[in-house]
């Protein structure tokens, strides 16, 4: 059984926007699942929507959403934040405005602790010391004693990962973590999540829209695209046979060092992600994709192109991979 | 040659307080830059936070006075001339799009404004004008009358394009114009500044802390470390044969859709670069895989590249 189960989930807004619309997916113990897509591809709301963290005025349904044996939609609000935090975590893309100006670090590292297990805070402070070296943050003791204003925003993100381990979760969801952070300092960051997770068996549903991270990082990948998941696969399977124009789409963005003709235009995707009203019918990329034809606008059927490997487009599957351009 | 930007021994410091009662501390952000960029090409600057890129790019501007040395745009100091003739020179192009653009205001008076600040240009002309560049940057006339929270981080950022050119400057600073966007957009602005250098003839200062992002537009590639230009090459020579353990390290760092090759450890450490505390030395070396002795005590001197570039290393 997954650690997080997904079916049908679907996520609206006031009524008039479908910000999610129906998607499945699972997490298994120590695996690491990229949710790929574009800004408003309805990512980071079926993050918030597995956290129970929506806005009010979202509405939130799905067949099942379950957690380690909990059943997240019929759990009450106390029960919730009784799993935030501790079994399941969650950081997020801007580690400012994420950690509270006015606390030190200290004091916001051990308040999750002392909140979810019966610690003392003198307890709960070794604890972040310890965690604080494991994430790479020199001087730990130092660091604990000042504000999130006097850190970097490589420190400041590992202050966040390191917070959100102080309970030892099963399950860490991550926001874009290293979007507003240099190339160098992702790296460090991106290596710091794979050994947590081989060291500590963590489950990561990591959330991104670069698909050189996904390679590096996944075990699999669900690429969303208008709300739904227009292609999951293994991320071997993924990058050797991407299906669905999309995601062919988005390979095609990356720049790769060495490759690029300057004198030809890079890859890109016209236009930008449309704001879905409920009850649209057919494929969402149909405005934006190169093969778009009339029978796009009706209801497209999952095809799959191997095992565990499926997309939501018309076309046949391909075996190629994308020949870089 | 015809050098549209100028750069001699340039030197800005800065004097910062940590505290009420702490020492005053002197950071040398930009440390003896030298570098012509030609009419028509592109300087790509990269380096991480806090190497003294952006601060590079507004002196540059103009918008900061050198502590030393001199920038000089298409023949002319910055100082000699008034902000209404620099703007008509050379205009800035900033990370943030949801910062730059006035939130008050539709795009059609943002973009109009450096025209309306001329005081020169009639009603109908500033219209006209108006509407030429916003169509050039790929923005339909019904997106100018709309306000900057209802367009998309890549049509802001289009609008700040747009807002850039509308004077029709001969230089263009773009100071990570594409670091706040998804990477399916971003590839559309690189594209965007690519047709518009090749139309408009423009010259490019492009800055980014990602050397994969600069590729595409740059003819030459600048590394800065801590204020000093530490490798400076021709772009296809340096993704080629990076020389500078710095360079490398960057290029390392960039993560291409290679699945099954993990996150490489680039081997840059915890030791963060702090510019109020410059290393003796090679200013690299702490974090440098490759240094000896001599990096810790003599300051590596720049050595002639091939194609007229320079590395500053002792090892390379």
């Amino acid at each position: 059984m997954s650690l997080l189960e997904i079916e049908d989930l679907a996520v609206t807004f006031g009524g008039r926007t479908a910000a999610v619309r129906g998607v499945s997916l699972g997490v298994e113990p120590g695996e690491t699942h990229c949710l790929v897509g574009e800004s408003g591809c309805g990512k980071s709301v079926t993050a918030l929507a597995v956290m129970g963290l929506l806005a009010p005025g979202a509405a939130r349904r799905a067949t099942r959403l379950r957690f380690a044996g909990n059943d997240l939609l019929t759990l009450s609000d106390r029960g919730m934040a009784r799993l935030r935090g501790n079994t399941m975590s969650m950081i997020f893309q801007e580690p400012v405005t994420s950690l509270n100006p006015a606390f030190t670090v200290g004091s916001q590292m051990a308040e999750v602790m002392t909140r979810h297990k019966r610690v003392s805070r003198s307890a709960a402070l070794e604890r972040a010391v310890e965690l604080m070296g494991r994430v790479g943050i020199t001087a730990p003791e130092l660091r604990l004693g000042q504000f999130p204003h006097q850190l970097s925003g490589g420190l400041r993100q590992r202050v966040m990962i390191a917070m959100a381990l102080m309970c030892d979760p099963q399950l860490l969801v991550a926001d874009e973590p290293t979007t507003a952070l240099d190339v160098t300092v992702q790296a460090q960051i991106l290596r710091l999540l794979a050994s947590l997770k081989r060291d500590f068996g963590l489950a990561i549903l990591l959330i991104t829209h670069d698909l050189g991270i996904v390679a590096r990082v996944a075990d699999r990948v669900s690429v969303m695209y208008a709300g739904e998941v227009v292609e999951r696969a293994a991320t071997a399977d993924l990058f050797a046979a991407p299906q669905h124009p999309y995601t062919r789409g988005l390979l095609s963005c990356v720049p790769v060092p060495g490759k690029v003709q300057r004198d030809r235009p890079l890859g890109s995707i016209p236009g930008v992600v449309p704001t879905i009203a409920p009850g649209f019918a057919g494929c969402a990329f149909r405005s934006r994709c190169a093969h778009a034809e009339a029978t796009c606008a009706h209801e497209i059927s999952r095809r799959s192109a191997g095992a565990g490997h499926d997309y939501l487009c018309r076309l046949a599957p391909r075996e190629s991979a994308l020949q870089p351009a | 040659m015809n050098a549209a930007i100028e750069v001699a021994k340039l030197r800005r410091e800065f004097v910062l307080r940590a505290g009420l009662f702490e020492a005053r501390r002197r950071v040398i952000a930009v440390d003896d830059v030298s570098f012509t960029v030609p009419v028509g090409s592109v300087l790509g600057i990269v380096g991480e936070s806090g190497c003294g890129k952006s601060t590079l790019a507004r002196l540059i501007l103009g918008l900061l006075a050198p502590t030393a040395g001199s920038a000089t745009v298409a023949g002319k100091r910055l100082s000699d001339l008034d902000r209404k003739a620099r703007a008509r020179l050379i205009q800035p192009v900033f990370q943030d799009p949801f910062a730059s653009l006035n939130p008050r205001r539709r795009i059609r008076d943002i973009v109009a404004l450096p025209l309306v600040a001329q005081g020169t240009f009639a009603r109908a002309d500033v219209a006209r004008r108006v509407a030429r560049v916003l169509e050039r940057v790929g923005l339909s006339s019904e997106m100018a009358e709309r306000m900057p929270a209802e367009l998309s981080g890549g049509q802001r950022q289009r609008v700040a394009i747009a807002r850039a050119l509308v004077l029709e400057p001969r230089i263009v600073i773009c100071d990570e114009p594409t670091s706040a966007l998804d990477v399916s957009v971003q590839a559309q602005i690189l594209n965007l500044l690519g047709d518009l250098r090749r139309d408009l003839n423009l010259t490019y200062i492009f800055i980014s802390h990602n050397l994969a992002v600069v590729e595409h537009l740059a003819s030459e590639v600048a590394v800065m470390y801590l204020g000093r230009i530490v490798e400076r090459r021709e772009t296809d020579a340096l993704f080629r044969e990076p020389r500078h353990p710095y360079t490398q390290a960057l290029l390392a760092s960039v993560l291409t859709p290679e699945p099954g090759r993990g996150v490489p450890d680039v081997g840059l450490g915890d030791a963060l670069p702090d510019p109020a505390n410059i290393p003796a030395g090679c200013r690299f070396h702490p974090r440098c895989r490759i240094a000896v002795a001599q990096c810790r005590s003599v300051p590596p001197t720049p050595v002639v590249a091939d194609g007229g570039g320079m590395v500053e290393c002792h090892l390379a």
